[in-house]
């Protein structure tokens, strides 16, 4: 039985509809996944094109590299709820994750990541920061708790009784000059920076809770003529005078600040207290040319891989396996697609995991292609064998890769961010494979298909003749 | 081609090689990684020159580091290994290294990992609890999967024989990594968990690819025919597909191996070696087990 009914006529051209579509929907893919690459290749052959446009995709839609490879630093912090009652424990969690996320931001980190992992009873906190070069700096600035806190003048004859005991060695610890008063960084609503307007010294504004305020109202109320000092971290930074009642908790701070300076101490009272102690308990720290290193290797190994593939499955299946190239070349297309569009945390584990699923992901077109030739070595014509090929094929097909993709689940929930990144590569490989290496090759093949092709057996029963 | 003729040969063979495997394990251990004890590791790299190794020990000897594993790496690079530190300790490390004579413009950290104890124990009971879920998850998947084959043998021995055919490509990567702690110092580390489980899933995908050629002739067989005749013609039938698959499968793998970075190498070699275990036994072990276990229930 050759083509030419004209029922199965019509299938092979719907097929070939198809297989242009897919060509098309492929370019396009090619496009949004290395719209750099495409642009070059475009200059090389000549055509003219907008760059701007291809720039602009490129921009939007970035791959999101994981720590390995864009270099930077994960920290894991240990949170000690224990003082903090059992109901409140998530909420307690949830603000310092806030809290750490706003002082995480003062780095300008691009995507600092931080989140809560419960571990048994403990409670975790994971901050990763990519590119941060300098770890201790980091360190420093996440688990330190920012002091800010104002004291009044003391009077005269208690200043005179301090610097005497003092001078006996006792009473070491108490400044000199000025007495706590009530009033915190607690209180601080909103920090911001501004420039006092004649000189353009930076100066730091406070706007205070309706708490503060009062409590800033009645300091401000005792102490007019005198000085009211802010320390930060116990260290006196200015001392203004007072010279009125300040009853819109309103105040400003004129240190010696540099424009810096005052932006640090802004964005650390606007991140406020941690709501509860933490410790370092983990840290792991890539530089960025490690991982910039790790990455070229693992493309490199990545694109050998793709074409010692390429060349084994031509070799060995001549047209259907140059059909299952294509379809391998749209399943990798797709797949970097979904890794951009979810978006993946691309690690060196996860690009191993995808390398992997290149290997793995012919196994379906090996399955089909050799039942084809048995198909065809029992003497069905060739459109038969094909669609006997894949019919057959399928349970196992089934079979096999749903227990790679339970695999891959319980490897997701083994969790670390490394296990994570190659279970997630290797799970989204093993469903878009089967996209491919059944729906895509079978239209291709079919497409392709014709009276003359068919007589060109060779073409298609190739390999060794099988263990036979 | 007769597998089923030489059973006893293949199972033996693959007997032997898995009580070697457990031999080793048991004797040396695996030697686990910070990841799973809790430790720090920091890799750097001198800006001139890399001193002699005994002078790298000795600045960091005053620290109270415990037990210092040096390596050095490239040309100028080291990697030290010692207890958990904290942050403070960690830069007292990073100054006495870069106070070094002969290295004026110091060294490059390149990584730095300290994980605590506690981490370690988290992830050790993990790793334990994700590779048991696996295995009960696929003996019940594949119990459902083969539910209708009752005859001559019952679904759920296609399990159990499965996960046999696991064990065994479980144990030869984990005995090869025994004798390389012991041997040459690899410690085992989540990505080896991982290369276990992917290791799992594939034998299993391998071993369903030859059951289901059971289940299939089982099912359009017309005129009677020995099991055992079954079983070898599905072996016979799927058997250049088995050797292509995993033979594509180890050339990718190879070439992460040999071009891929040193981090995933350890990953690459447990993947390669329990994927040959994989094929070998879908093809020489699982399948005749079936048969072994058939004879032996027929003859009581």
């Amino acid at each position: 039985m050759a083509l030419g009914g004209g029922g199965k006529q019509v299938r092979t051209s719907t097929a070939r509809w198809i297989a242009v579509g897919f060509l098309i929907f492929g370019i396009l893919l090619a496009i949004f996944d290395a719209p750099q690459h495409v642009v070059g290749l475009f200059d090389a052959v000549g055509v003219p094109v907008k760059h701007s446009m291809f720039d602009r995709i490129g921009e939007n839609f970035p791959y999101r590299l994981g720590l390995d490879i864009q270099g930077g630093t994960h920290l894991v912090y240990r949170a000690d709820t224990s003082a903090v009652a059992a109901g409140e424990r998530d909420t307690a969690m949830k603000s310092l994750r806030d809290v750490i996320e706003r002082r995480v931001n003062l780095f300008g980190v691009a995507e600092p990541l931080v989140q809560i992992e419960k571990s048994g009873d403990e409670s975790r906190l994971i901050v990763e920061l990519a590119g941060v070069r300098d770890i201790g700096a980091s360190i420093a600035l996440i688990g330190e708790t920012p002091y800010l806190e104002f004291r009044e003048e003391r009077p005269a004859e208690e200043q005179k009784a301090i610097a005497e005991a003092q001078g006996k060695g006792e009473r070491m610890n108490e400044d000199l000059l000025f007495a706590p008063t009530q009033l915190t960084g607690r209180f601080v609503k909103r920090a911001d920076v501004n420039f006092e307007p004649t000189t353009f010294q930076p100066l730091v504004t406070l706007e205070l809770t309706d708490e503060g305020a009062s409590i800033f109202a009645d300091i401000t109320k005792k102490n007019i003529g005198k000085r009211l000092a802010i320390y930060l971290d116990g260290a006196p930074i200015s001392a203004p005078v007072v010279n009125e009642v300040i009853g819109d908790g309103s105040a400003q701070i004129t240190g010696n600040f540099t424009p810096e300076s005052a932006r640090e101490f802004a964005g650390r009272l606007n991140a406020g207290a941690l709501p509860v102690p933490i410790s370092l308990i983990s840290q792991q720290s890539v530089e960025a040319s490690l991982g910039k290193d790790s990455l070229n290797r693992s493309v490199t190994a990545g694109i050998i891989g793709f074409l010692a593939v390429a060349v084994f499955m031509i070799l060995w299946f001549r047209l259907p396996g140059l059909i299952a190239v294509l379809a391998l070349l749209l399943y990798v297309a797709i797949t970097l697609a979904i890794f951009k569009l979810i978006p993946v945390t691309l690690t060196i584990a996860g690009i191993a995991g995808l390398i992997l699923s290149i290997g793995m992901a012919v196994d379906a077109n090996i399955l089909i292609f050799e039942r084809m030739k048995e198909e065809l070595r029992d003497g069905r014509d060739l459109e038969t064998a094909i669609r006997e090929g894949f019919s057959r094929a399928w349970p196992s097909i089934r079979d096999s890769n749903i227990s790679s993709i339970l695999t891959s689940l319980i490897l997701y929930w083994l969790g670390t961010s490394v296990v994570q990144g190659f279970a997630l590569t290797l799970g989204i490989g093993i469903l878009v494979s089967m996209f491919s290496a059944i729906s895509v090759t079978r239209t291709l093949l079919l497409a392709v298909m014709t009276r003359r092709l068919e007589r060109v057996r060779a073409l298609f029963l190739s390999g060794f003749a099988g263990a036979r | 081609m007769n597998i089923i003729k030489h059973k006893l040969f293949f199972l033996g063979f693959s007997g032997l090689l898995t009580i070697a495997s457990i031999t080793v394990l048991v004797m040396w251990g695996l030697k686990p990684g910070i990841d799973f004890t809790g430790g720090s590791f920091l890799e750097a790299e001198f800006s001139d020159v890399r001193p002699p190794t005994e002078e790298i020990r000795s600045a960091v000897e005053s620290l109270d580091l415990g037990t210092v594993i040096l390596q050095p790496t490239g040309e100028r690079g080291i990697i030290l290994r010692f207890r958990h530190v904290n942050e403070p300790m960690h830069q007292a490390i990073v100054k006495a290294l870069t106070g070094l004579p002969g290295n004026e413009r110091g060294i490059d950290e390149k990584r730095f990992d300290a994980i605590g104890p506690t981490i370690g124990a988290t992830l050790r009971q993990r790793a334990i609890g994700a590779i048991v879920l696996t295995i009960a998850v696929i003996v019940l998947y594949i119990a459902w999967a083969f539910r209708h084959i009752s005859k001559p043998v019952a679904s759920w021995k296609y399990g159990v024989v499965t996960i046999v055919a696991l064990l065994h490509d479980l144990a030869v990567p984990v005995g090869a990594f025994a004798a390389f702690g012991h041997f040459w110092g690899t410690e085992v580390d989540v990505l080896f968990i991982t290369a276990l489980l992917t290791i799992l899933g594939f034998s299993v995908h391998d071993t369903i690819v030859v059951f289901d050629r059971i289940r299939e002739n089982l099912r359009k067989l017309r005129k009677a025919e020995p099991y055992t005749e079954t079983v070898n013609r599905s072996i016979r039938e799927t058997f250049v597909r088995s050797v292509l698959t995993s033979f594509t499968v180890l050339l990718v793998l190879a070439i992460v191996f040999f071009l891929g970075g040193i981090s995933t190498r350890d990953f690459t070699l447990a993947l390669i070696i329990g994927i040959t275990m994989g094929t070998y036994s879908s093809i020489f072990v699982a399948s005749p087990l079936l048969v072994l276990w058939e004879d032996l229930t027929k003859k009581k």
